[in-house]
Formats: C-alpha cells, structure tokens, sequence
C-alpha cells in the first residue's frame, strides 16, 4: 500500500521493448549505453527544455518580485524585517507540499510548479540585492549626491552597478538550487526531467535516472559557470580597486579609479 | 473568481476532517485511511527520519568542518562540496539510491544525510574562518591548547554561523524526507504522492502538514540559533 507500489505498477513495458534488444535493459546494469542512443532524442530532449523553461521562468520572475521588492525596501528600512520574513516562509515551505496546496487554485501544470518555483527564489535573490545594496561603499555615495544625483540617479547610476556582482551572485544560488529543485515539478504536473526519473518509468531503471540526474546537474553546472563567468565581468573594477590597494594596478582607466589621496587617512 | 475563496476554504475543511476522523479509502477496498492516529504515526515516521539523517549528516559534517576551518585547510574541498550539494537534486539521489542499492529506513537515512552534509560543512569551514584573528591570538597568548581554542573559542564565535547551516540542512531534509514513500518509509509525504489511495482532501491535508512541520522546525532551530549565540556577540551586533 506504499507509494512505491503505486509507481511500480506505472511501469510500462516500453523500457524493455524500446528498440533495442540489449540484453543490459533486463540485466538493468550500472549502465546501458545502447539503451541511452536508441532513446535520448526521444525521452530526453522534451523534458531538458521543458526543465530549462521552468527555471528560466521561475528565476526571471523571481528576480523581477524580489527586484521590486528590494526597490521598495531601499528607502523604507522598516520593510526589510517582513520581506524578509515573509520571503522566508514561501523558503521553508517544501516544494513538493507548495505544489500540492496551490493545486486548489490553479490545478495541475507548469504554472503551479512555476509559482512554487518562483516563490522558492525570492528569498535567496531578496537578500543579496539587500546586501549588494547595503555593501555600497559609503564614500561613492557621498561622491555621487556631491556631484548633485538625485536619489533615482544614486540608485541607478552608482548604488546598483556596484551592488551587480553580488546581485549576479544572488541569481547564480536561485539558479543552480531551482534547477535541482525542479525535477520534482513532475509532481504538480509540470514536466521537467523528473518525469524521466519516476512518472510512466521505472524508479528501478538505473540507467534511466543516471542519464536524467546526469543532465540535471550538468545544466546546473553549466548555469553556474556561465553566471560566474557574468559576476566576474561585471566585478571588475572591484578587482582592479583590490589590486590597486595592495600596491599592483596600473590596470586601464587606473586614473579613474585611483582613489583620491584624501580618503587615505 | 467568486468561486475561488469557497473553494479553497472547501479545501481546507476537507483536510481538517480529513486529519481529525477518519474515512474508507479512495480505492473501495474497505481499509480506513485518515485519521489523527494515521497522521501522527507518518509524522513521528516523518521525524525521527529526518532527525537520524540530520544527526549523521552533522556528525559528519561538524567535525570535519571545523577541523579544516581550524586549520585553515581545504577550503576548495570545503567551499565545492557545498556547492555540489546545491546542484545535486534530492529526487535523483533518493531514485539513484532506490535503484542501486534499495529501499529501506537505513537507505533513506544515508540519502538523507547526503543532503545534510554540505551546508553545515560549508558553514562550519566559513564561521571558524571568519572567527576575529585577535581573539585566537588572545587564546593562544593564554596558553590554550590548539584544541582547546577551536572547541572552547572558535566554535562558540562561529555558532550562529554553523546554525544558520544546520537550519539550510535540516529544511532541506524535512522538505526531502517528503518523498520518502518512494523509497517505502511512510513519512507525511505519503498522503500527497498516493492520491489514489486518500483522495483529494488526504492531498491537500499532507501537503498542509509538511508546510507545517517544516516551519515548525524552521522556527524551533531559529530560537535554537538565538540561544547558542554567545552572550558577548550579542552586546557587540547591539552596539556595532
């Protein structure tokens, strides 16, 4: 009477019959590689793009919520603690229960797994824009209202682009943790590559859940090495300022970044 | 869009008596699913699961963590298995280990603290590290063994740190030990992945209770947090 029983009797014969004959589908081996060429083009491209559709999603609009969220909070500190808070509890809640309680209201599909998803990347994305923000140094503020900005202009012109790399950092953990998180959208209904690990297969097919982990994770990867690639072009200066005050530099448009010998007190 | 309020409150009255009587079960073959004595064997199950993988994970984790973070070592080991941890997704591991090795209370437990390593050896590594360098120096000056300091100093600076990973692992735990059943241990998850077996409102009513447990455990550990941060730290954040 276990949920196990219940996926089981999914089993459909398909694994055994798929084309090809190797005798590794019934031995259910480690891994069978002439398995994975007969069926890869047809079991696994759909769900790949579906998976990269649902974080893609999901962590867009994820950043644009918590985006919104910590404009909002930037000049009204006291919206922070119940961002925060609230941000939290959609955090804590388990996906898998957050698909089932909004069943009610949207039914089965991508959408409810992309809201839960979405929910899920607020907090990570929330706090470090808040922290990005926060880690302004004071003086490029001052620097910036000296020359007479405005608050709108401070915000976009210097508080944001320096906050990038930690915003960037922020997108790069939503990322990589929704990509993981998303294989159980198969759950909602949503598709993704956990269809391929238990729904219609075979929870026991090693070589089944080897190729759909593998290519979960490998997309995680990929995510974060492309985001990381991101976070260190936009953190350049950062670098450039590190070098210069551990006496290298000497690095293009130094001039500009050279701090001014009065702030060296 | 009237229709949507009476629904869900539909929704939640289904589930109250769902979780406060029992009823047959969808399939008709007589067997009384429901129930607060159904509900609360899956959550002690649910519990003592996710407690055994969140013990062994830290007992792993927190030694080696501090050790390394004492000694300043291995901080790629350190900062990669954390990260690791993040891309690995729970249903993979959890399918990967009912297909290699079984199902079971003890398989469950090992997936389970898998899950459960990363974040508080990651955390434990960062919060000794970060430990202010003049209060080690103060120790040693002192004359404290090397052991001493990173029991009796550095763990004790780097609690809220180390809990702020505890509490990531231990969610992450709860929240997994949810598909549980797929590997045969009947946690709270069961009555959201067997909806044949109890119905809609049995769905609905899982789904509210593992929300429940997991915010439940989420604020125990938070005043946990709040209880295990030295004295000293919290008058230095006040002032700061």
């Amino acid at each position: 009477m276990t949920a196990l029983s219940a996926v089981v009797a999914q089993i459909d014969d398909s694994f055994f019959t798929d084309r090809s004959e190797a005798d590794c589908i019934r031995d259910n081996g480690a891994f069978c590689f002439e398995w994975v060429i007969d069926n890869f083009s047809d079991r696994y491209i759909g769900p790949t793009l579906e998976h990269l559709v649902l974080v893609g999603v999901s962590v867009a609009l994820g950043f644009l919520i918590a985006f919104g969220m910590a404009l909002l909070s930037h000049r009204r500190r006291w919206l922070i603690p119940p961002f925060i808070g609230a941000t939290g509890i959609l955090y804590t809640i388990p996906s898998v229960a957050f698909f089932f309680l909004l069943l009610g209201a949207t039914g089965r599909g991508k959408d409810t797994a992309i809201i839960a998803l979405t929910a899920y990347t607020l907090q990570i994305i929330y706090r470090n824009i808040n922290a990005g923000l926060a880690n302004v140094p004071a003086g490029s503020k001052d620097a910036g209202r000296g020359m007479g900005m405005t608050d709108r202009q401070l915000l976009w012109k210097v508080e944001l682009p320096l906050a990038l790399p930690e915003i960037i950092a922020g997108i790069r953990i939503a990322t990589v943790s929704t990509v993981a998180i998303a294989t159980l959208a198969v759950f909602a209904g949503g598709g993704g590559l956990g269809s391929e690990i238990i729904s219609g297969s075979n929870i026991t097919f090693k070589t089944g859940i080897v190729v759909a982990g593998g290519l979960a994770i490998l997309m995680a990867i990929i995510f974060d090495i492309m985001l990381l690639l991101v976070q260190r072009r936009l953190s350049r200066w950062q670098r450039a300022d590190r070098a210069e005050r551990s006496g290298g530099g000497g690095s293009r448009g130094e001039f500009f970044r050279r701090k001014p010998a009065w702030t060296a007190q | 869009m009237t229709g949507l309020p009476v629904a869900i409150f539909e929704r939640f009255t289904g589930a109250i008596d769902f979780i406060m009587e029992k009823r047959p079960s969808q399939l008709g073959d007589g067997e009384l699913v429901g129930g607060p004595a159904q509900v609360v064997d899956f959550a002690i199950t649910h519990v003592v699961l996710s407690a055994a993988a969140i013990a062994v994970g830290l007992a792993i984790a927190l030694p080696l963590g501090v050790y390394l973070g004492h000694r300043g070592k291995g901080e790629v080991l350190a900062v990669a298995v954390g990260n690791a941890g993040r891309a690995l997704p729970e249903l993979v591991l959890i399918a990967l280990l009912i297909a290699f090795v079984g199902v079971g209370f003890l398989n469950l437990t090992i997936a389970l603290s898998i899950l459960a390593i990363p974040p508080v050896l990651t955390n434990a590594f960062v919060g000794i590290r970060q430990v202010d360098r003049t209060s080690v120096e103060a120790a040693r000056g002192m004359g404290m063994s090397e052991r001493a300091i990173a029991l009796k100093v550095e763990l004790p600076l780097a609690a809220p740190t180390i809990m702020t990973g505890v509490r990531t692992s231990a969610i992450n735990v709860v929240a997994t030990a949810t598909i549980a059943p797929l590997a045969g241990e009947l946690t709270l998850g069961d009555f959201i992945l067997n909806n044949n077996l109890y119905g809609d409102d049995g769905v609905f009513a899982g789904a509210l209770l593992v929300a429940v447990l997991a915010l439940v455990v989420e604020l125990g550990l938070a005043l946990a947090q709040r209880a295990l941060t030295p004295k000293g730290l919290k008058l230095q954040r006040a002032t700061a």
